[in-house]
């Protein structure tokens, strides 16, 4: 489980690596990705699913089945809703567990960090962190069922 | 392109600030970010490394060679920040760490002091958050109630609002003189004669003015007025706090500590004069002597071959920009500084922002620290373009450029 974590990580990087670090092609291909990604329930957009710390709106929601979790999420920009699902896309699908303990790597290495002003990967950081919490809640709620 | 300015040799002056010359993601850096910082000429960042490299001492109470070049020079700033705003005395030149901090001494040092539940503090509905918290915080503390001055839908106080807003309980009004966010240039004058007459005390955020255009305290007549270093060319985390002598003799001291005191038993305390009073601790000597260089790099282009170039670079600005599809400005008040706040239908300014960085334009982007004003106009935040004497309508073009490729896309 763990391992295809890594592996999807790995894939993104090999991805971005293509850009050789053309600014406007990385964003311009973060836009294409959110154009990709599946819509937000309109349920979901509620204020209690806002990603708390992004300069743009970010809304996230989970959910659990056969022990792995899928995200849903939705940004009102164009560039966030690329990153988030990226996220998505690296996260999902995996357990509470992996997505607690595994280590993200792949915002460093696509330069995330180093593009991605402070303001702006604050706002990376707190989906990730956001992610966490869900899977920390759907982890706690499975043992307590136990 | 428009170059009707003969009299200012923009390369020239380009030459001086040596962050303009480089690339940003693989192009030419255009900075439009103004009305957040301005960037440095060489003369003052020299004034800085000078200083460390040859006068570094602690001033006022050294007794040797160093320590008298750094006072001389750090009160050289102060006189000339006198002659620059057009004070009646040094004495009334007060060094900040900027902007914010003047207005929260005076919120404290003078409205703790003065003020009385029920009082009341006028500011109006396109303030920064830095002339909101501090009165919110005072308002807070001694039950005095703060009223909004509204504006129209220009980005204009309305003055007969803020005239019916004006009564025996107002103690303080508090405005900006240029909107960081609309560009709009307020009557102050006028406003401060309305405060006066109902007998309150004014005091002007001029955090966006300096670098632009004259200030008169005397003609203003205003009782306070700050503004930051850093916004007109100098350096970071300094600033200044205007107030009339009788004014600031009556305030008690915002911070208390070294400098700020005559003699100090354990039993009771007495105060420094004025402005040392105010200036606790070990100021920031090295940015007050630089601050010097800022000033006189504005004295020696001149405010009115500034305004000049800066009010062509926001008429062909506006023109230029008014062509793109969607193209919604904000802020369209009749006396506007060179800002262009604007929105692209159906385009996030986020994604604007960060689109044109790809470019090496370098905007603001979101609510520019004004979010009442924000939901006064109902947007989630604009595009902020800010022009200082060192830009170009070559640069113009190229945001206009950059702004049709990102339409273009999204359409």
């Amino acid at each position: 489980m763990s391992e295809s974590l890594k592996n999807i990580q790995e894939d993104i990087i090999e991805e971005f690596s293509m850009l050789e670090g053309d600014m406007e092609m990385i964003i311009n291909y973060i836009i294409e990705i959110g154009d990709q990604m599946d819509p937000l329930d309109e349920n979901a957009r509620t204020e209690d699913n806002i990603v708390k710390g992004c300069q743009s709106k970010v809304w996230m929601s989970a959910q659990i089945a056969d022990g792995k979790i899928q995200f849903q999420a939705d940004s009102n920009t164009a560039v966030t809703k690329g990153l988030v699902s990226i996220l998505v896309r690296v996260l999902s699908n995996q357990t509470p567990e992996a997505i607690l303990n595994e280590d993200i790597f792949f915002p460093e290495k696509i330069g995330m960090n180093r593009f991605i002003g402070t303001q702006r990967s604050n706002g990376f950081g707190s989906m990730i962190k956001q992610m966490k919490i869900y899977a920390l809640a759907f982890s706690a709620k499975r043992t307590s069922n136990a | 392109m428009n170059n009707t300015i003969a009299t200012l040799n923009i390369e020239a002056i380009r030459k001086e600030f040596p962050v303009l010359s480089q690339q940003v993601n693989g192009k030419p850096l255009v900075y439009f970010d103004n009305a957040a910082t301005s960037q440095k000429p060489k003369s003052v960042i020299h004034a800085l490394t000078h200083y460390y490299e040859n006068d570094n001492s602690n001033i006022h109470r050294g007794i040797h060679t160093l320590a008298e070049r750094a006072t001389a020079d750090y009160e050289e700033t102060r006189a000339l920040t006198q002659r620059f705003i057009n004070a009646g005395e040094k004495e009334e030149i007060i060094f900040t760490k900027g902007t914010t901090d003047g207005i929260n001494l005076v919120s404290q040092a003078y409205g703790r002091k003065f003020l009385n539940a029920g009082d009341e503090i006028i500011i109006s509905e396109m303030e920064h958050h830095s002339n909101i918290v501090p009165w919110q915080l005072l308002c807070g503390q001694t039950g005095a109630v703060l009223k909004i001055a509204p504006i129209d839908d220009q980005g204009d106080i309305i003055i007969e609002e803020f005239e019916g807003l004006l009564t025996e309980k107002t103690k303080i009004v508090s405005i900006v003189y240029i909107s960081n966010t609309l560009g709009t240039i307020n009557p102050v004058k006028h406003l401060t004669s309305l405060a006066h007459k109902a007998g309150a005390i004014m005091m002007v955020d001029a955090a966006q003015v300096t670098p632009h255009e004259k200030i008169d305290v005397k003609d203003l007549n205003c009782d306070f007025l700050v503004f930051s270093g850093h916004k007109m060319y100098g350096p970071t985390g300094v600033g200044v706090l205007y107030g009339k002598r009788s004014l600031l003799e009556k305030m008690d001291p915002y911070q208390g500590g070294g400098e700020m005191i005559n003699d100090v038993t354990f039993e009771k305390t007495t105060y420094n004069d004025i402005p040392y009073k105010f200036e606790a601790g070990t100021p920031n000597i090295a940015d007050v002597i630089a601050l010097k260089e800022a000033i006189l790099f504005i004295q020696n282009i001149g405010h009115d071959n500034i305004q000049a170039h800066e009010n062509d670079l926001l008429k062909y600005g506006t023109e230029q920009l008014s062509k793109l599809d969607g193209f919604i400005p904000v802020g369209t008040a009749k006396q506007k500084a060179s800002v262009i706040s604007f929105n692209i239908e159906g385009i996030h300014p986020f994604d604007i922002g960060m689109l044109l960085d790809a470019k090496g334009i370098a905007v603001r982007t979101g609510h520019h620290c004004t979010q009442p004003l924000m939901n006064r106009l109902q947007i989630e935040g604009t595009v902020r373009a800010s022009f200082a004497v060192y830009n170009t309508m070559a640069e113009i073009d190229r945001l206009k450029e950059g702004l049709e490729d990102i339409i273009k896309k999204f359409r």
